[in-house]
């Protein structure tokens, strides 16, 4: 008898969540047949057999998450209806990871967190810390996970502990409303602000899923972690949208797919990243990634949350080629059917928010990249032009840059070109 | 209160546990007209005679057997065996009969023997003369071993030992019959098996026994006037039994530690103090307990050579200050 475990699927995949079984228990299975969909943190993907045979047995129900590695079903020649051995049990520490990750706002020690199941899920790395500092981070409340350590080999030692405990209450103490003389135990003063469970009825506990997951983990470590600034710029796009509804004329003639302003957005971003290659990198610790191929992420949201399908060599590609496969991946975005490698490897991304009415907003760089262009409406105004009060369509833009990559100056001299680019928008096909 | 060196107390004690108790009577090799290698037996031939100060051939497994029957039949022999290196030839009488005897023959008699032996080395006697092997003797069952660093404990455990019923292995050291230290004018015999805190302190724990127990004490004292930081000595007196408690104790106070050995680090005395504050002071614990030890060689014969090999007062601070800055007492 063979175990099927739940495969690692994408980079960052840590777990999986079994969206459904397409074989059921007594169905034969030949290689290559797919067997089940697992929901990754990024997409729903199909999982294929490796062994031929009978699924025997399944281990972990549709809906539910375990680490990679756990074993979710087992094939077999067809004699064994249900190993005894194997019974339930892979099901149990599901359930143990996700409640552990449920309740981490609380004092959850990364130690006795998801490893549960024995197996190295490969991340989640433990860190480093004296026995002693982990007893006193157990008894404050401390979370060593954000602790730097000062010890050898950065090892928590027990005064990064005294220092990070000592930070904590006092941070509590400032959000804590004034006046209000409260006896806060060091237990109380580390809880979590928000209102512990089942204190109140009218709040609706809803789970993490996968995406959202990875989200919160992503953009906390680029807010975190990256430096932004933010260069915003105002295009004058009268003249691009009178080009575009002259060629989604033409192109319709020609039965060709129509272009967005953003297609074109895409298509000049990657254009000025190729003058601009100073932009299209990506900050490394101790040294900068120069990306020669030019991958633009396109944000799009989708009912789970959102994802970023990525438009390879977007330099090369013509406006239509990145509409038409932009437009195919967003579709596949929204049905979860994006495979993990459609959704990495970008190195600029461009989200639009133009059509919820946005006027500008400011995005959160999505990391390794350097840099992220927030793009709004486009609207008309009233400008000045030769002395004149003139109607124009406006359209405002934010770069967002990683300042460990990129400098303001860089940053600006990129946004000015791709300004003049889409002020002129017959150099943005050329 | 006198101050008397370690040699003095050895003497005088034999001397008065040899007045207090007839049973008790000495053998070895040279302690009677020569008055020992070191001095220790000087003058007791002449007061007690040669029945109970027993000059032996050059034969440890001979006296040592002898010394093992005597024992069985209610005598209280103290042997001196001139080195520990010499007492591997005397291996089998101890191991085999003297730690057996009581288990093997259901408690029918016990072997109330204490083998007196000097070890250390950095007295230029070659590899073979120079040794610090108490743990084949720490390691047996059925023997206690005994490690006093001071003339009071030696007082104290040597009359601990002589009254004890089961054979006691009573460790010396070259470089410490000259100390000196005080002695009260009566001294009870020890509890065998218990530690000290010879020196209090808070901010590290440091493990020693015999002379490496005085190079902690020069090392705290100086730690404590030059730079205040307040050492704990714990030394350790008993290698068998070995008081966990007190080792355990003292680290869950200062959460670090240091041992300081005169033996080979590997499979040496620290290696099983550092597993006993594993086992007991883990969660204590704030960095790696540290082992100093001599430098695994047969000890060279050249001084400068032989100084290197073994453990210091330097390589001791050296290790204690490595251990202060990992627990970020020291930047």
């Amino acid at each position: 008898m063979t175990e099927i475990h739940m495969p690692r699927l994408s980079d960052t995949m840590e777990e999986g969540v079994i969206a459904s079984w397409r074989k059921q228990v007594g169905d034969r299975v030949e290689r290559g047949d797919v067997v089940a969909e697992i929901e990754t943190d990024k997409a729903i993907m199909e999982m294929e057999a490796y062994d031929e045979g009978v699924l025997e047995k399944i281990l972990v129900e549709e809906g539910q998450t375990v680490p990679i590695g756990t074993p979710i079903g087992l094939v077999g020649d067809g004699s064994g209806a249900a190993a005894a051995s194997v019974e339930a049990e892979p099901s149990q520490p599901a359930t143990e990871a996700s409640s552990e990750q449920t309740r981490s706002a609380a004092a959850a020690q990364p130690a006795e967190a998801p490893a549960a199941t024995g197996r190295e899920t490969g991340s989640a790395e433990r860190p480093k810390a004296s026995p002693l500092a982990r007893a006193v981070a157990r008894d404050r409340g401390v979370d060593l996970a954000n602790v730097a350590g000062s010890g050898p080999n950065g090892r928590i030692i027990r005064v990064d502990i005294d220092t990070a405990a000592a930070e904590q209450p006092a941070a509590s103490d400032a959000e804590a409303p004034a006046g209000q003389a409260t006896s806060e135990s060091p237990s109380a003063a580390t809880a979590a602000p928000a209102p512990s469970a089942g204190a109140d009825e009218d709040v609706e506990e809803i789970p993490l899923g996968n995406i959202r997951k990875v989200i919160a983990r992503r953009m906390t470590e680029s807010k975190q972690q990256a430096p932004h600034f933010y260069l915003t710029s105002a295009v004058d796009v009268t003249d691009l949208v009178a080009f575009r509804a002259d060629l989604n004329e033409r192109l319709q003639a020609a039965g060709g797919p129509k272009v967005s302003v953003n297609d074109l957005v895409v298509k000049a971003c990657a254009t000025a990243l190729r003058a601009n290659p100073s932009v299209n990198v990506s900050f490394a610790g101790d040294k900068l990634l120069q990306h020669k191929r030019i991958h633009l992420g396109v944000a799009v949201a989708i009912e789970s949350g959102l994802v970023v399908p990525v438009i390879t060599d977007a330099d090369r590609k013509s406006v239509s080629e990145i509409a038409a496969e932009g437009r195919e991946k967003a579709g596949r975005a929204r049905e979860g059917k994006l495979k993990p490698d459609e959704m990495t490897g970008s190195t600029f991304s461009v989200s639009n928010l133009g059509m919820f009415g946005i006027e500008e907003f400011s995005a959160v760089i999505n990391p390794p990249e350097a840099a992220i262009l927030a793009v709004g409406e486009t609207k008309d105004e009233v400008r000045v032009r030769d002395g004149e009060f003139v109607a124009r369509t406006v359209m405002r833009m934010t770069l967002s840059a990683d300042h460990r990559a990129v400098d303001g100056a860089v940053g600006a001299v990129f946004l000015q070109q791709l300004t003049a680019l889409l002020e002129d928008p017959l150099r943005i096909i050329a | 209160m006198a101050v008397i060196t370690y040699r003095q107390a050895l003497h005088d004690t034999l001397r008065e546990e040899m007045l207090a108790d007839e049973d008790v009577f000495l053998i070895g090799e040279e302690i009677g007209v020569f008055e020992g290698s070191y001095k220790i037996t000087a003058g007791l031939l002449d007061e007690f005679g040669e029945k109970r100060v027993r000059d032996t051939p050059i034969a440890e497994e001979g006296f040592i057997g002898a010394a093992v029957g005597a024992a069985m039949q209610g005598l209280r022999p103290v042997a001196e065996l001139m080195t520990i290196n010499f007492s591997l030839i005397a291996l089998d009488q101890i191991v085999n009969h003297a730690a057996k005897i009581y288990g093997m023959f259901g408690g029918q008699c016990s072997v109330p023997m204490v083998m007196r032996t000097p070890g250390g080395g950095g007295q230029q006697l070659g590899a073979t003369h120079s040794q610090n092997i108490e743990l084949y003797y720490a390691f047996v069952p059925g023997l206690k071993v005994v490690a006093p660093s001071t003339p009071a404990d030696a007082k104290a455990l040597l009359r601990a030992s002589i009254a004890d019923n089961d054979p006691v292995l009573f460790l010396e050291n070259l470089a410490l019959y000259n100390t000196k230290g005080e002695v009260p004018e009566t001294v009870e015999p020890a509890e065998i098996g218990k530690a000290a805190v010879s020196r209090p302190g808070n901010d590290i724990t440091i493990i020693g026994y015999s002379r490496m127990a005085t190079v902690a004490h020069q090392v705290a004292d100086k730690l404590e006037d030059e730079e205040g930081i307040s050492a704990e000595v714990v030394d350790l007196r008993s290698l068998r039994p070995l008081d966990r408690e007190t080792l355990v104790e003292s680290v869950r106070k200062t959460n670090c530690a240091v041992i300081a050995e005169d033996d080979w680090l590997t499979y040496g005395i620290g290696a099983e103090i550092a597993a006993s504050i594993s086992d007991g002071a883990f969660d204590s614990l704030d960095a790696p307990v540290r082992r100093v030890a001599a430098a695994e060689v047969p000890l060279p014969y050249a001084k400068p050579l032989e100084r290197a090999a073994l453990p210091s007062a330097e390589s001791l601070t050296t290790a204690v200050h490595e251990t202060l800055e990992a627990v970020g007492r020291r930047r």
